[in-house]
């Protein structure tokens, strides 16, 4: 934990950040959770951290989900790939995400490229599994019954087994997306960007919390909304799963 | 209907012509030394097999396990690359064809029946029609006719998931998404083995119904020699290693069982399973007079075994055979039913169709036109 603290700390400057010249009763008296702090620093800390934070996830769980479904496709068809992918994915996944992204620096630099790299390969396990795991449990008599019936395997693919691996590929990427909102917070040791800035910043300001609960309040709350905008996508995505029995 | 006359009509059956459905010709099926050979198998799967299943007729593969009755069915759409041999569907090769699309144009049914469960009723059966471009306003119109033809409601099953039929229903929107398109072969792998005796009796007959209305040429594979004696108008059975032990119809490979093997299976109680062949309305039953009819009595499309179980349950007594308003028929005895047996017994099973008895109305057997 020797990083988390020195440089940005140093830049940090007053006592409170983002105090700016309007600091309201509730700042200086310090109370547990000041609103108006929050609404004068929305637009200019708050609102910016959130939306980096979104980018970050959306890029780093777009990026995984394309390479793990090209990974998963090709395991699917090919058996003996899915142990090697398993073993490199499960290594990416176990390392120290702040060992990680460090490492990263001296060959891409502290930047976003950096950065992304390191929350892609975070979501590459997860995601491979899922979708394997998704198309292989397609009923065996569903698919002779597809090729029976004339089907290529491109169309048994597009029209048969997808659609039926949707709920686990969904299952997959609700636990990617939350764990990359997680993850992102810490993106802030080499690239400058997401909530993670505004936490950090916070965890330096000593007795004030009102930055600190907002920023953090605010991950939860991503994390939340992204996770149930995706049940509702896959509740539109597969009805036939709710039609049961009647 | 249609009137233009394109190449569809030629070499089809009598059965094309029959009832108002606008069916495709059935298509004759002919194997050909098939062989099915597995690399580092010393045996072939399938050795030499040889038979031909007239257009518009059901042919049941039965035998034990191992005889590669499943193999020798889905050597015909292709499923199995076939290792020798030739198979033939209205006279054409099928090994040249693309395999995709002539599955397209066999029916396929399996066991497990494999609906597609992310996909309505509807949208199971009209996927062969969409695979081959039908237009959209065609498919929904089939759609609904197959639904009616399998005695479904279309209205109230269109738009339901498979999850949300009972286990019959399930297997009748099987066989309506196999009839599609209209194919000329259907093919059946144990289509009825999964469900419970009561509903897989009804399902038989239902299907033996629409195959009346449809004359589709079938394949249907089974391991249940009843169930091969009611459905196929031939039976082939296999023996261990794919070697077809006999092909004929039912009531010759009852009455005059090709050898040891085929005896075997059929069972010991042949004899019995015979007399399921024929109903009392085929019979020139006994007349009423004399007899005083008793509290026995059966409508005419009773199997002679069923009515022979009757009678023996009620000691001998004669059955009379009713109409639907009740008058006597005639009247069945088991001197009759004996002399029935002997009839058949003693007649010569060469001349092909079974072999109509002495004792019999009309020469069975025979497709009603």
């Amino acid at each position: 934990m020797a990083l988390a603290g020195t440089p940005v700390l140093a830049a940090a400057g007053p006592v409170i950040p983002n105090f700016g010249a309007h600091s309201s009763k509730c700042v200086v008296e310090n109370r547990f959770f000041c609103g108006d702090w929050v609404s004068r620093n929305w637009d200019s800390v708050l609102w910016p951290a959130l939306r980096q934070h979104l980018v970050l996830t959306l890029i780093a769980v777009g990026i995984g989900f394309v390479i793990s479904m090209a990974l998963a496709l090709t395991a699917h068809r090919f058996g003996w790939l899915e142990r090697p992918t398993i073993l490199v994915t499960t290594i990416l996944y176990t390392i120290p995400s702040l060992a990680l992204f460090e490492l990263l620096v001296a060959p891409v630099g502290a930047n976003i490229y950096a950065a992304e790299i390191a929350l892609v390969s975070y979501t590459l396990l997860i995601l491979f599994r899922n979708i394997l795991t998704g198309l292989r449990e397609v009923p065996s008599e569903v698919l002779d019954a597809a090729e029976g019936m004339g089907m290529s395997r491109r169309q048994a693919l597009l029209r048969v087994e997808l659609p039926l691996a949707l709920p686990a590929i969904v299952a997959g990427l609700r636990i990617a997306v939350v764990t990359i909102i997680a993850l992102a917070t810490i993106v802030y040791t080499i690239y400058d960007k997401g909530l993670g800035v505004p936490i950090h910043t916070a965890l330096g300001e000593g007795p004030f919390k009102t930055e600190l609960i907002a920023a953090g309040g605010l991950t939860i709350l991503l994390a939340l909304a992204a996770d149930g905008l995706l049940v509702l996508v896959q509740r539109a995505l597969t009805p036939w799963t709710r039609a049961r029995g009647s | 209907m249609d009137i233009s006359n394109t190449a569809h009509s030629e070499g089809s059956s009598a059965f094309a012509k029959s009832g108002e459905q606008e069916s495709k010709a059935a298509a004759e099926l002919e194997l050909r030394n098939v062989s099915k050979r597995y690399p580092g198998q010393r045996e072939p799967a399938i050795a030499e097999l040889s038979f031909t299943v007239p257009a518009g007729e059901v042919c049941v593969l039965v035998g034990p396990s191992g005889s590669g009755k499943t193999t020798a069915m889905r050597l015909i759409n292709r499923m199995i690359s076939i290792s020798g041999g030739d198979i033939l569907l209205g006279g054409h090769s099928v090994l040249h064809r693309d395999a995709r699309e002539l599955r397209r144009e066999i029916g396929y049914v399996i066991q497990q029946i494999g609906l597609f469960p992310h996909q309505t009723v509807g949208e199971n059966i009209a996927t062969v029609p969409q695979l081959l471009g039908w237009p959209k306003p065609r498919i929904a119109a089939r759609v609904d006719e197959l639904l009616g033809l399998i005695g479904l409601d279309a209205e109230e099953m269109r738009d339901r998931y498979p999850a949300q039929l009972s286990g019959g229903q399930r297997q009748r929107v099987g066989v309506a998404r196999a009839l599609a398109a209209d194919p000329p072969l259907m093919l059946m792998d144990e289509p009825f083995g999964a469900i419970d005796p009561i509903n897989r009796t009804r399902l038989q007959d239902e299907f033996l119904a629409l195959q009346q209305k449809v004359r589709k040429t079938v394949v249907f594979v089974t391991h249940d020699i009843d169930e091969a004696i009611k459905m196929g108008d031939r039976i082939a059975i296999l023996r261990e290693g794919g070697h077809l032990a006999q092909y004929d119809t039912p009531r010759e490979i009852l009455i005059h069982p090709a050898d040891e093997f085929v005896a075997q299976f059929v069972g010991a109680d042949r004899g019995i399973k015979r007399l399921s062949l024929t109903t009392l309305g085929e019979l020139k039953l006994a007349e009423p007079n004399g007899l005083q009819p008793g509290s026995l009595r059966a409508p005419p499309q009773t199997s002679v075994r069923d009515a022979l179980s009757m009678i023996l349950t009620a000691n001998g007594e004669p059955l009379a055979v009713v109409d639907g308003e009740e008058r006597v028929q005639g009247l069945l005895t088991l001197s009759l039913i004996e002399q029935l047996l002997a009839d058949e017994a003693s007649a010569n099973g060469a001349n092909g169709n079974g072999s109509p008895s002495r004792l019999l109305v009309d020469g069975d057997g025979e497709a009603a036109g």
